[in-house]
């Protein structure tokens, strides 16, 4: 078993955060050039812990498998980044936006940790401003603001369509300033393949260079990943096509614990897969839900095109369902619905797989120049995509693998359950529950980046002063780098029949259809024998030619779907687990007359954290009690 | 449903930066209309392993037109034909069955040739790490709301932070000028109120990085027709007008200091 101490301080909810900074052990500004930390990953959560710690003194590497760290998929983040700021004057606080938060993830977040996530929010804006993101202003110059699904006020902050992108952009440049300055050391194009520990404490990494094919060893006194999330086991989900689980995997086999992962996050609004090719599918940001109102045909097999449909056939499931929030309900209760209206025969386009998101009511109430000015950046993507005009006719979306709220278990210093290891942004488990809000993304990666590593890590670093790094030599470093070699060298020597895209392809119908947006125990159980099956198939049968010596996109692709092969097992035992439906995960064995998901808080209410266990054994299940002292437990409703 | 399309490509392949190397001549049958330009690529390349052929690499990674990691020459031009559109959202309904296509990899000597249709644009990270930034360490800043900052302006700022750092302005133009990039860098954080204080700073040594490494523009304009995201020319003026100014404001302020 292991310990799972989420280390949250006492005392009341709004002073934990002062508390624990206050009581926390510090490094002294001249002694932080003593330490080494390494950074794993570039997005919003690497790249500003990385500039902030170096900004605070310490000696940083950093480490991205992208040829510039501005590449990393926190750019595509479309609609904003959500803050208490309170601009608007509609009663927005830190505590309503800590509730909505705890609400939105079904109760299943820790509380304490989402409060300081709705404190440093404000900050977060501040800090962004003053980098000189270009957040959108109202014509007297003050911020503007958007509304958002799953809350009832407008604190969204964004940049056109565009808001990851420039968030990113300002923690890539303030990580830029530091690299000249040379207190960061960027290694781009490094894959980090293995997470190297010694008396039980992480030292380091074992990275392969994906243009020489060379496998090398880097201590450090501490190791960060910040790696995102694992919407790929998917296959097609709205992730990057290299966005990968290998380096939170590799830390889980070497005992950091996974929380949660069948808490995986299917987006309501993406568009439809068009033909079997398909490599990903493409998010249309939430933010459409503000304006667009999303319907299907009553009829079954409609054939008429939408503007010919009559208003009284046309049926507006989310605004008859839920008149509160309307078009705007949390993203999994939109998904869900929108894979009943269109598994009942409802659905719309080619391949009859999508619902319509119609502006034609915006548009003629705001004018067209209006709508262009919010979503033109989108609606040019779409057009792009589908050769289709949303001006003209409504959009067709379906929900897609997105976001993972599921990660490494970490405690409220971001710390997983191997010392020395920390997790951030999307790659850990602990903000969000079992069901992430819009606009909410961004904001904890920022956070955990800026305002909260840089404090926490000092606590584990200060009794180490005038400890050295391990060094490369250790025997430590040589196995696992040897590992790492032949681990990597293999996939040439299989000599199969098939690539790994198809095997990756094969995996991803399993987990959809299985641990999708609605599960079962048959499922779940026949997911857990088909999983093995595809992945021995795999190991047995895939084919990868060239060289381990030199740039291969083919090898680099062959061992991220090999640890998505090992991960995706973890995702049905975790789901099968769960009998309860909270958020995201829906069993269909647990639903409300009214097919709402229905949780059962009595057996439930915890974090459910994975132990590897080894090769052969499934892993052990290790629960953290989630205790809620402000917030009382009710069914989520928004009607 | 949608309609199959057939084409005759033509791909460069070389083996690494100093390797010579050559057009593969691959047909992509029974394209889906659907597809996008690096799915077919994708089919090329399931085709391609069949017949024990190693695959092409080729830049990519969020396929949807923001990561800037995709890019490649398609028959000549810039990432392919269709304006203000990456690689990545690039679809084969805007070709015609039966089309040959060629296929490079961005044309720059500052770009060598990693390996078939990958480039290194790392000296695109080392004009941004010259000065674009503005230098505020993680702390608590102000109020965002405390300085007005003019609706106007931060349009004009957002315009050209949109640049995705793709280098189809480098690779589009004659010269292998980088000035579109390097300029659209600068006016995102000239403009702003916020990065007033290192604004000849940042001019000058973001300019100077930018000429170690690129050539020099002579307004031909092809970064912009290349663009994904039509940044624009003007940027280049400004930029120009910054850089003169610069070199004026540095050196009395430089003088000063002794």
């Amino acid at each position: 078993m292991i310990n799972l101490d989420s280390k949250v301080p006492a005392g009341p909810l709004a002073d934990k955060w002062d508390n624990h900074r206050f009581s926390i052990k510090l490094v002294n500004p001249a002694n932080k050039r003593k330490y080494d930390i390494i950074v794993v990953g570039t997005g919003l959560a690497g790249a500003s812990a990385a500039a902030s710690l170096a900004e605070l003194g310490y000696n940083v590497k950093v480490f991205t498998f992208h040829d510039s760290p501005r590449r990393a998929h926190s750019i595509a983040a479309q609609g904003g980044i959500n803050a208490a700021k309170n601009y608007r004057n509609d009663a927005d606080s830190v505590h309503r936006l800590f509730y909505d938060t705890v609400k939105g993830g079904d109760y299943r977040s820790r509380e304490a940790n989402v409060y300081r996530l709705s404190q440093v929010s404000v900050d977060i804006i501040d800090q962004c401003t003053a980098q000189g993101v270009p957040f959108a202003r109202e014509y007297g110059g003050l911020l503007a603001n958007r509304s958002f699904g799953g809350a009832q006020v407008s604190r969204t902050f964004y940049a056109r369509g565009q808001t990851g992108q420039q968030l990113l952009l300002g923690a890539y440049q303030a990580m830029a300033a530091q690299i000249a300055t040379g207190k960061v050391t960027l290694h781009n194009r490094s894959d980090v393949l293995d997470i190297v520990t010694k008396d039980g404490q992480a030292c380091g990494i074992i990275v392969r260079d994906l243009l020489t094919g060379q496998v090398s060893s880097h201590s450090a006194h501490a190791v960060v990943l910040a790696t995102g999330g694992y919407a790929n086991a998917y296959y097609l989900s709205t992730n990057a096509m290299n966005s990968n689980v290998t380096a939170t995997w590799r830390a889980h086999r070497k005992g950091a614990a996974f929380a949660n992962p069948c808490y995986n996050q299917i987006h309501p609004t993406c568009i439809p897969a068009g033909d079997e090719f398909q490599s990903k599918l493409t998010l249309m940001s939430e933010s459409l839900r503000n304006d667009g109102r999303i319907w299907v045909p009553r009829g079954l097999d409609e054939t008429r095109m939408a503007r010919d449909i009559p208003e009284e056939e046309r049926y507006y499931y989310l605004e008859e369902k839920y008149p509160a929030f309307g078009n705007l309900v949390p993203r999994d209760v939109a998904s869900r619905n929108a894979k009943t209206v269109v598994d009942q025969g409802h659905g719309v386009g080619a391949l009859k797989n999508g619902v319509y998101l119609d502006f034609a009511d915006a548009i003629a109430r705001d004018g067209v120049e209006t709508i262009r000015e919010r979503y033109g950046n989108l609606f040019d993507m779409y057009e792009r995509i589908t050769g289709e005009d949303p001006y003209q006719r409504p959009m067709r979306i379906y929900p897609a693998s997105h976001y993972s709220m599921g990660g490494l278990w970490v405690d409220y210093n971001l710390m997983t359950t191997i010392p020395g290891l920390y997790a951030l942004g999307e790659a850990n488990f602990s903000d969000h529950g079992a069901n992430r809000l819009g606009a909410s993304a961004l904001m904890q990666g920022l956070a955990d980046g800026y305002f909260v590593l840089p404090y926490t890590i000092g606590d584990y670093l200060a009794p180490k002063l005038g400890e050295k790094v391990v060094p490369t030599d250790d025997p430590v470093f040589k196995t696992a780098l040897e590992e790492v070699d032949s681990r990597t060298r293999q996939w040439l020597d299989v000599k199969g029949t098939k690539s790994s895209d198809h095997y990756h392809r094969e995996l991803g119908k399993i987990i959809w259809e299985y641990c999708g947006m609605s599960r079962d125990e048959a499922g779940l159980n026949k997911a857990l024998t088909e999983i093995p099956a595809i992945r021995e198939e795999f190991r047995k049968n895939v084919k990868v030619l060239g060289t381990a010596d030199g740039l291969n996109q083919s090898l680099e692709n062959v061992n991220r779907v090999n640890d998505f092969m090992e991960f995706a097992e973890l995702i049905a035992r975790d789901a099968l687990h769960r009998k309860e439906s909270c958020g995201g995960h829906f069993r269909v064995e647990s639903q409300t007359d009214e097919g709402e998901a229905l949780r059962d808080d009595e057996n439930y209410s915890y974090v459910a954290a994975w132990e590897w266990k080894g090769e052969d054994t499934p892993q052990e299940l290790n629960k953290e009690p989630l205790t809620f002292e402000n917030i009382k437990l009710t069914q989520r409703s928004y009607k | 449903m949608s309609n199959n399309l057939n084409f005759k490509l033509r791909i460069w392949r070389q083996d690494g930066p100093d390797a010579p190397g050559s057009f593969l001549d691959v047909e992509a049958n029974n394209i889906s209309e659907e597809a996008s330009f690096l799915e077919m690529l994708d089919v090329v390349n399931e085709n391609l392993l069949e017949n024990d052929i190693e695959p092409i690499n080729f830049p990519h990674d969020c396929r949807e037109g923001i990561c800037g990691t995709c890019g490649v020459m398609v028959n000549g031009q810039a990432h392919g034909p269709e304006k203000a559109t990456a690689t990545c959202q690039l679809h084969m309904r805007k070709f015609n069955d039966g089309d040959e296509i060629t296929i490079e990899p961005w044309r720059a000597k500052s770009f060598p040739v990693i390996k078939d249709l990958v480039v290194d644009r790392s000296p695109l990270d080392r004009i941004i790490e010259a000065g674009g930034y503005i230098s505020v360490p993680t702390g608590t800043p102000q109020d965002a709301n405390a300085t007005l900052i003019p609706k106007e302006v931060a349009e004009t700022s957002m315009d050209a932070a949109a640049c995705i750092g793709c280098g189809a302005c480098v690779a589009a133009c004659p010269n292998s000028a980088a000035q579109l990039f390097t300029s659209a860098k600068l006016h995102h954080l000239n403009v702003l109120p916020q990065g007033q204080p290192e604004r000849w700073k940042r001019t000058e040594a973001m300019v100077e990085t930018m000429e170690e490494y690129f050539g020099t523009c002579t307004n031909h304009g092809e970064c912009h027709e290349a663009c994904p995201k039509e940044i624009s020319l003007d940027f280049i003026a400004f930029m120009n007008r910054d850089y003169v100014k610069a070199k004026i404001k540095n050196r009395s302020l430089a003088s000063q200091a002794k």
